[in-house]
């Protein structure tokens, strides 16, 4: 049973309690310092929030006392000779004509450290983190150093070894909204999935990219991207060019994984190689951002169906989460506990998460809720958040 | 020696820094900006990114003279001046 839920938010980090009334919120941390991100490691319970300063750039934050401290390194940097194939941002007057056909570089730096991920428990030190634009970045000293993955930057699909030269084949990265905020329009690593059975198996995605897998710690990567569909590009089941808003995998039985992606939900079980789109637009399950599976069950998953995808918030005023229990084929809307009436909340990629029995989401209108019945019924925890980021179990 | 005057908002994380006289060596604004990170570690991460170029909403002045050269950071500080750093306005 999870004791602790961290909320990672516009104004900060906000931990709640379980208590023997209900769940209780702590003074927020970080004040006024936007959080994307907060998560607890579970093998030596430090905790971690990624802030994202608008002024002063992305920082991580360290806690080893449960929060009552918390140290902010500076150390997740690109190396010196990093280039990445400018993506342009589609503005009105962008004209897609002036390029030259020769692709533009960047020298690459840090605009968002948008996910924190952690090794296996034989693999201590070990941490992930995925930024935009689109890096892949691996410490084993605890955070206090950090390596970029080079083998995934260097990627074919990304335009191939740019320390040594100019592009080598052609990019098929695209940017994600996510990042006009900085004033750019390029690529980032959202989900990193470790496979609790073989830490040398993980799994990325990246918007506006694809899943991609390695198998040996990184050193080759391929995607992984079969059975993807898109609706916004000419070629639905190209190999890349997909927008997966967020990829879960179940841990007990980690062949399984899922996606909710900006052209529906997509289903797995075996491991990636194939995807399959367990859409049921009627029943409203097809657009949203997270998803979440369950520990045991890799059939069982939950998703916060939104509408598609002009409007993105809740569908016709009335908050929901979907459940299936067999792979996606059927989904029951869980209603209970929800505002049914005036409720236009979204719920970003990162805000919803499981842990045995308990789900809990939080929303950019500042809503966050729990259910401690695997999502039969649900439970405010709260209406004044500041726009809500990130939630999780820790 | 140039002086220094930085937005308060740096004070958070730089207690160090706060009503103290902050003084640097004339000569090109990214060797002052090294020099004050030597008295407060971790200083010219915040002002500046992996690159070292000026962060997009952090704007340099010296005296009255916005910084030109954000990139390699040579505009010149000469001893009489001051080195005014400070942040963008923005939203709630």
């Amino acid at each position: 049973m999870n004791n602790t839920i961290l909320l990672g938010t516009r104004k900060g980090t906000v931990i709640l309690d379980r208590t023997a009334t209900g769940w209780a919120a702590r003074p927020i941390l970080h004040a006024g310092v936007p959080v994307c991100y907060a998560t607890r490691d579970p093998r030596d319970g430090t905790l971690w929030a990624s802030l994202d300063h608008g002024h002063w750039g992305p920082k991580l934050s360290r806690s080893r006392d449960d929060g009552a401290t918390w140290e902010d390194l500076s150390t997740l940097k690109y190396p010196e000779g990093a280039r990445h194939i400018l993506q342009y941002l589609p503005t009105p007057d962008f004209d897609p004509e002036a390029p030259t056909g020769q692709p533009d570089y960047a020298d690459a730096t840090v605009y968002k450290i948008w996910v924190i991920a952690f090794g296996s428990a034989d693999q201590p030190g070990r941490l992930y983190a995925g930024t935009i634009p689109g890096g892949l970045f691996v410490s084993d000293d605890g955070g206090d150093s950090w390596t970029l993955n080079r083998p995934l930057w260097n990627h074919e699909s990304r335009g191939g070894d740019l320390f040594a030269g100019d592009a080598t084949s052609e990019t098929h990265w695209g940017g994600t909204p996510a990042s006009v905020d900085y004033g750019v329009f390029e690529p980032g690593i959202h989900s990193i999935l470790v496979d609790p059975k073989d830490p040398n198996h993980i799994h990325v995605a990246a918007s506006s990219a694809g899943v991609l897998e390695t198998r040996d710690g990184g050193q080759t990567w391929a995607g992984r991207n079969t059975g993807m569909l898109m609706d916004y590009l000419p070629e639905p089941a190209a190999d890349w060019g997909h927008d997966p808003h967020y990829i879960t995998q179940c841990p007990g039985q980690p062949e399984h994984l899922w996606q909710q992606n900006h052209c529906g939900v997509f289903y797995s079980e075996d491991g990636a190689n194939h995807w399959q789109k367990v859409s049921v637009p009627e029943a409203g399950v097809h657009f949203g951002f997270p998803i979440a599976v369950d520990d045991h069950d890799g059939r069982t998953a939950w998703v916060v169906p939104a509408r598609a995808d002009a409007e993105r918030m809740a569908i016709d005023g009335g908050l929901f989460v979907a459940r299936t229990t067999d792979g996606g084929q059927t989904w029951e809307p869980l209603r209970k506990g929800l505002p049914q009436e005036n409720a236009h909340d979204i719920v970003l990629r990162h805000g919803l998460d499981s842990s045995g029995d308990c789900l809990c989401f939080g929303s950019t209108t500042g809503n966050a809720y729990v259910s401690e019945d695997r999502g039969d019924t649900w439970h405010c925890l709260g209406n004044n958040f500041p726009p809500i980021y990130s939630v999780r179990f820790g | 020696m140039p002086t220094v005057k930085m937005t308060s908002h740096l004070y958070r994380f730089f207690p160090q820094l706060q009503n103290q006289p902050v003084t640097v060596p004339a000569g090109p604004v990214g060797n002052a900006l090294h020099t004050i990170n030597e008295q407060a570690p971790g200083f010219t991460d915040y002002i500046l990114d992996d690159r070292g170029a000026l962060r997009r909403h952090v704007k340099l002045c010296i005296n009255d003279t916005i910084v030109i050269d954000r990139k390699a950071l040579t505009d010149q500080l000469k001893a009489e001046d001051t080195l005014f750093i400070f942040q963008a306005l923005s939203g709630g």
